[in-house]
């Protein structure tokens, strides 16, 4: 691997030489990047097509710190053990400057403390659990996503004005479903202390039997039901449910469920008036947004899903960590995380210092239908800042190190 | 009776209310070729599992050297001394012949616990002579399932004589067996029963076999012991013309 | 519930019974003619729902068009199977036992890129059933008609199958090889075109169980694995090649799984429990159940005598000293010669290799498969991180209990196990494995649940990732050592003879059963040790260390590297790593390529990597001589 290295330098530097130019003189940084690829492509593919969209755009305005930059991608099989393997290879291997990426919670939470571990930087970029930034959060790790908790909490004000008394709550077992449940009923609970909730169904995740699911909901008699099935188990949630008359009369909430990933498939069956967080990307006309949109569609000839937004963030926030700490240092990086602030297609975010959390945000809306296709109305955009709990109960979470 | 090695009476089995042995007594001596024969489906198969633990009696008495042994495992039985070869023969196709008759002479010395030390270096001298005895020795590291059927069967009495029995239960032992074979076969087992003092329990279709080698024979048919003696009473017997239809030689 | 729910979720059970049903017949037929534990029939199933969908697409949402579609996926994917039993299975069924189901492995991995690149990432939804599209009112209660066209279709394709089989010649032919395998060569039969014609009719069961889905189920790539487990669970608990089995058990396992949901949460005494939750596992508490009461499973009759290979299983070579020192010595130097990344793979890869070689241990000489191996290498790893997070032993401690632990669950599990065989021991060690699965992933307080457990870092002087390389080289090092030098001692031949021949064992007085328990028990431990050296290894432990994925792992790396030699599993172990980390590195469909490596080496060499290498070897050097 050794001569392997040195080839690739020597190589570098005859390009260099014949180029001339100083600025190009320096091989790229590497930022290493991880996801599970083949586990959630669905997600994934627009991801990456975000990725390679930052890229080109950072590099196309001269890189940061007169280097361009490259980000050097690995599957991780949705396996955490595969996933600390990989980050170890980016890092010694593929001499990457720090890490971003993940997409399950248990991958994120694993690169998170391995990370500490390393003492290297490490921006996660999809995982919703609240832990990595709160419970199980470290001084190494940033998240860019809006988290369960703050997707959940964008929805309970609608919840609330609503004032439905039986609430009926259905999630994917595992740590993403359980989180979004106990966020919701303490929340709702906080603003309709007389709230009931009649039943909880917790199906495995991507097995859900969704006639029996949708019957046994049915038979609690809910005036609303709260959902974060996402995938497969949404859309035939979706069918049983509509089928089953179990959505007549009972209003539904459901995290995630606006976002083109998990909307498309539905198409015409998309469930009208659902309250629900996502992405309208064809509505939205911010000029950060139709930027990004415009150059995406050129791009790519397609339209962005909510992992596109991501993958392109992500790459952008590691591109301003590193111009703003003017070096390749993990705690100068780590020190110009803290409160960075960079504007991505959903406006200007920032790293929050006090729990590492960006302050990104989600649309909020209802589900309709439009031309066969499903769609967000009556949307609107719910700042991540105005979605996170107070500052004293952050700093309760969090562990202090 | 008093030297009776093995010793049965009024063995009863049924299954399913059609009775497969009845009221079945015998009793075999010590250096006694004792053949026990039947037409197809006379119960001699069922007789000889309740006898080796496999299947356990309705009713009736089996002891071994005076002590009942109806309900051991078979297992137990061959603790107690009583050696076993079956029909179709049942040895470890994967090990060597020579480790076939070791394991045997391992488990009767109740040595097979050990997870360190190596096995084969122990009763090798042991299994040589039995394989001398049963003509094996120069196929001794050959493995057990490349072998013909008729050296395989050779083997099964080395195994059967590795934990020094005074019973052998020979379920069919020519089975499968060319017919001059079966004759070698069993003139072994008798010279080697004789030698030991051995008491011989077995099947067997070739009635050239049983009239050669047999001291004793007894007859079942269906279920139930028709005759008993010498070769010689039982040939002349009616009854047992009549069962093998003139079938008898 | 209500008298109209439990009725309700009754029909609700039926209709999901129906698919399983399908899918497990097809399962049930091939292994009852074949053998071949086929893992890529849930892929087949999958193929089902996706050919459907396409061809609703061309042929239109017109009743014509959609059952058309669905017969002519069905029957697709029937020429799938029959294509995959020409060209890779019929190549190997000399090869010893469940060397096929590596292939069926291989397939699936290239099946499941295939569909991704034929039909996309993203779910798809076909439509409703036209015509049936509407909901029956039935006690008050709306249930869609198409569930009561699949309740009705699960008995009349139960009918369908008794027919074939026992009114017609072929059917006959299929019983008779169901029963006794080397019969059906004696009779004369042409045995090759009836295995093809059963993986035929095998793969249109299955994918007809998957195109009939596609009302209910958005085509999707995570349906194959999902499947197939269930699909073995029903198989094994109506009984191996039992039709009417396979059906009684999809209607209990649908059955139960629709009430555990219509009970939902429920308090006893004070305590809550939530049946919604137990739909994780029902499945596999059923099997294990069943199994510890009916070893051949509901309807199920004692198998046969297991195939036996074309020839005995050769005698394991003593691996000689200088062999071992020169292996040794190379693992010694690599750090000093190789990157740091090079120790972090190398010591991925001595875990994998105790894993495979205490997985072997149990095959191999044993003869006693394991499909739920995972469960104690998962057990060991939690037992280090729980023991150093929550019971706060030092690190050493921790790695050092941890085999005692899993060995401790081996001693429970083990004990139900021994007294089974065949696929049915299998079977219900993979059941104890997902239950072990399932308490972890839900005991949110102890376990950390689905995210696992973090910060389970080695000591210090062990925290530099060469130093704990060779921590790993020692541990697994002396556990291979440990195993192999077992394999050769009087416990190690006694197993051996025992899968030999039980009923010789007994005979010379040995209760093999003790014997088998006391080795599930020693790889379970050794496992256990391998997991403990993997755990901090990573810093983190979770739920996917006894998942069904790390069972299967295990046992591709034993097959891979060939079940007949001793140092196979190591060799396997070491290139499915390899494999995995260089070819998901460099390529996008990086699983279709493992797939097609796999099957390739599986073509090549049918006895794993080093049996076809060995072979090799000697006929260059009879060449030579």
């Amino acid at each position: 691997m050794l001569t392997r290295n040195r080839l690739l330098a020597g190589a570098a530097a005859l390009v260099a030489l014949s180029l001339g130019g100083p600025a190009i003189a320096q091989a790229p940084i590497k930022i290493g990047e991880m996801n599970s690829y083949k586990v959630f492509p669905a997600f994934l593919d627009p991801y990456k097509k975000g990725i390679e969209l930052a890229v080109e755009e950072v590099n196309a305005a001269g890189g940061v710190l007169g280097r361009k930059i490259e980000v050097v991608s690995r599957d991780d099989n949705g396996n955490p053990g595969d996933a600390v393997r990989v980050a170890e290879e980016l890092l010694s291997r593929e001499g990457a400057s720090f890490l971003i990426g993940t997409f399950p919670s248990n991958v994120g939470l694993a690169v998170a403390d391995f990370a500490k571990q390393r003492k290297v930087l490490f921006i996660a970029a999809e995982p919703l659990t609240d832990k990595i930034v709160w419970d199980q959060g470290n001084a190494y790790t940033y998240r860019l996503r809006p988290s369960t908790y703050m997707q959940t909490a964008m929805l309970v004000p609608d919840a609330a004005k609503l004032a439905k008394k039986r609430w009926a709550i259905v999630y994917p077992n595992y740590e993403y479903g359980q989180s979004a449940t106990a966020a919701f009923k303490k929340l709702l609970k906080e603003k309709q202390p007389d709230v009931e909730f009649v039943t909880e169904q917790a199906p495995p995740l991507g097995k859900i039997d969704a006639g029996a699911v949708a019957q046994a909901l049915a038979d609690a008699k809910p005036d609303a039901i709260f959902s974060s099935l996402f995938g497969p188990d949404l859309a035939k949630f979706v069918r049983e449910g509509q089928q089953r008359g179990l959505f007549k009369g009972v209003e539904v909430f459901n995290i995630l469920a606006g976002e083109p990933e998990y909307l498309d498939p539905l198409k015409e069956e998309a469930p009208d008036g659902w309250y629900v967080t996502g992405y309208p990307w064809a509505d939205i006309k911010t000029p950060e947004h139709t930027k990004f949109l415009t150059a995406y569609q050129a791009k790519f000839k397609d339209y962005p899903r909510l992992g596109s937004v991501v993958g392109y963030s992500t790459v952008i926030s590691a591109a301003e960590a590193i111009k703003k700490a003017g070096s390749l240092d993990q705690e100068k990086l780590i020190a110009a995380m803290s409160g960075l602030t960079l504007t991505t297609p959903f406006g200007v975010i920032q790293y929050r210092p006090i729990d590492h959390q960006s302050t990104m945000g989600a649309y909020v809306g209802r589900l309709g239908v439009k031309d066969g296709k499903g769609i967000m109305k009556e949307w609107r955009f719910v700042d991540g800042k105005d979605a996170l709990p107070s500052d004293a109960e952050v700093q309760k979470m969090r562990p202090k190190n | 009776m008093s030297n009776a090695v093995l010793l049965v009476e009024g063995l009863h089995k049924a299954f399913g209310g059609v009775q497969a042995v009845a009221d079945v007594s015998f009793a075999v001596s010590a250096g006694e070729m004792l053949a026990l024969i039947g037409p197809n489906g006379a119960g001699k198969s069922t007789c000889f599992n309740m006898l080796n633990g496999q299947l356990k009696p309705d009713a009736g008495v089996v002891r071994f050297e005076g002590r009942d042994i109806v309900g051991l495992r078979p297992r137990a039985i061959w603790r107690l001394g009583v050696g076993r070869t079956f029909q179709i023969t049942a040895t470890f196709a994967s090990l060597s012949v020579r480790e076939n008759v070791q394991m045997a002479l391992y488990s009767h010395a109740g040595r097979l616990r050990s997870l360190l030390t190596r096995f084969g270096t122990a009763f090798r001298t042991d299994a040589d002579a039995l394989l001398n005895q049963v003509g094996m020795l120069d196929q001794a590291d050959r493995t057990c399932g490349v072998l013909a059927y008729g050296d395989l069967k050779r083997v099964e009495l080395a195994i059967a004589l590795a934990n020094q029995p005074r019973l052998l239960l020979m379920d069919e032992p020519t089975a499968g067996m060319a017919p001059k074979e079966r004759v070698a076969l069993m003139e072994l087992t008798a010279s080697l029963a004789r030698a030991r003092n051995i008491a011989v329990l077995f099947t067997e279709h070739d009635m050239d076999v049983v009239f050669s080698q047999a001291d004793r024979i007894i007859v079942l048919d269906r279920g139930e012991l028709i005759a008993g003696g010498t070769p010689e009473e039982v040939r002349n017997n009616p009854d047992v013309r009549a069962v093998y239809l003139g079938s008898v030689h | 519930m209500t008298f109209s729910s439990i009725l309700i979720q009754l029909l609700n059970g039926l209709a999901a019974a129906s698919s399983l049903f399908l899918v497990s017949a097809g399962l049930s037929l091939i292994f009852g003619v074949t053998r071949i534990v086929n893992f890529a029939h849930g892929s087949l199933y999958m193929l089902g729902l996706y050919g459907a969908y396409t061809l609703i697409e061309l042929l239109g949402r017109t009743p014509l068009g959609f059952w058309s579609a669905v017969v002519l996926s069905a029957l697709a994917v029937g020429l799938v199977g029959v294509l995959i039993e020409l060209l890779v299975l019929r190549r190997i069924y000399r090869a010893p036992e469940l060397f096929q189901l590596l292939a069926t492995f291989a397939i699936v991995l290239v099946i499941k890129d295939i569909a991704l690149f034929a039909w996309g990432a993203e779910d798809l939804v076909g439509p409703r059933a036209p015509g049936l599209s509407n909901a029956v009112e039935i006690m008050g209660k709306r249930v869609p008609a198409y569930d009561l066209l699949l309740i009705a279709i699960g008995p009349v394709v139960l009918a369908a199958i008794w027919l074939l089989l026992t009114r017609t010649r072929w059917g006959a032919l299929v019983r008779a090889a169901t029963q006794d395998r080397e019969m059906v060569g004696a009779l004369g039969v042409d045995q090759a075109k009836l295995f093809t014609s059963v993986f035929f009719v095998g793969a249109v069961l299955a994918g007809l169980g998957g195109a009939l889905q596609i009302p209910r189920e958005p085509a999707n790539l995570e349906l194959d694995l999902a499947v197939i487990a269930d699909a073995f669970v029903v198989t094994v608990v109506g009984g191996l090649g039992s039709i009417g089995g396979a059906f009684l058990a999809a209607v209990i396992i649908g059955v139960a799984k629709a009430f555990c949901i219509g009970i939902g949460t429920v308090t006893w005494f004070g305590v809550e429990i939530s049946f919604s939750k137990l739909t994780l596992v029902v499945e596999f508490l059923i099997m294990a159940l069943v199994l510890v009461v009916r070893p051949y499973g509901l309807l199920g009759r004692p198998q046969a005598a297991q195939r036996v290979a074309a020839e005995p299983a050769p005698p394991f070579t003593v691996p000689s000293w200088s062999f071992a020192l020169v292996w040794l010595a190379l693992l010694l130097v690599v750090p000093w010669v190789a990157d740091r990344y090079t120790a972090i793979l190398l010591t991925d890869i001595v875990c994998f290799a105790l894993f495979a070689v205490s997985l072997h241990f149990i095959m191999g000489p044993a003869g006693m498969v394991s499909f739920g191996h995972a469960a104690y290498f998962g057990i060991g790893a939690y037992a280090a991180g729980l023991l150093l997070k929550r019971a706060g032993l030092p690190m050493e401690a921790a790695l050092l209990i941890a085999p005692l632990v899993a060995g401790a669950f081996a001693i429970v599990y083990g004990w139900f196990c021994v007294r089974l065989s065949g696929v049915y021991l299998a079977m219900l060690t993979l059941a104890f494995a997902q239950i072990s699965w399932s308490i972890v992933f839900q005991w949110d307080s102890v376990t950390g649940g689905s995210n696992g457990v973090f910060g389970v870092w080695p000591s210090a002087w062990l925290a530099d990732k060469t130093v704990y390389y060779y921590l790993a080289l020692g541990l697994c090092g002396a556990g291979v050592a440990l195993l192999w030098r077992v394999m050769f001692s009087p416990f190690g031949f006694v197993l051996r003879a025992g899968r030999d021949s039980p009923l010789r064992a007994e005979a010379i007085g040995i209760d093999l059963r003790r014997f088998q328990w006391a080795a599930f028990v020693l790889a379970g431990a050794l496992a256990g040790l391998a997991g403990a050296v993997y755990a901090f290894s990573k810093g983190s432990i979770s739920p996917s260390t006894i998942s069904i994925a790390q069972s299967t792992d295990g046992l591709v790396m034993v097959l891979l590297g060939g079940v007949e030699t001793l140092t196979g599993p190591v060799v396997g172990a070491a290139i499915f790593t390899w494999l995995r980390d260089v070819v998901a590195r460099n390529t996008e469909f990086w699983r279709a390529v493992i797939g097609l490596v796999i099957l390739l080496i599986v073509l090549l060499f049918p006895q794993g990597l080093v049996g076809g290498l060995k072979a090799l070897a000697m006929r260059w050097r009879e060449g030579r001589a």
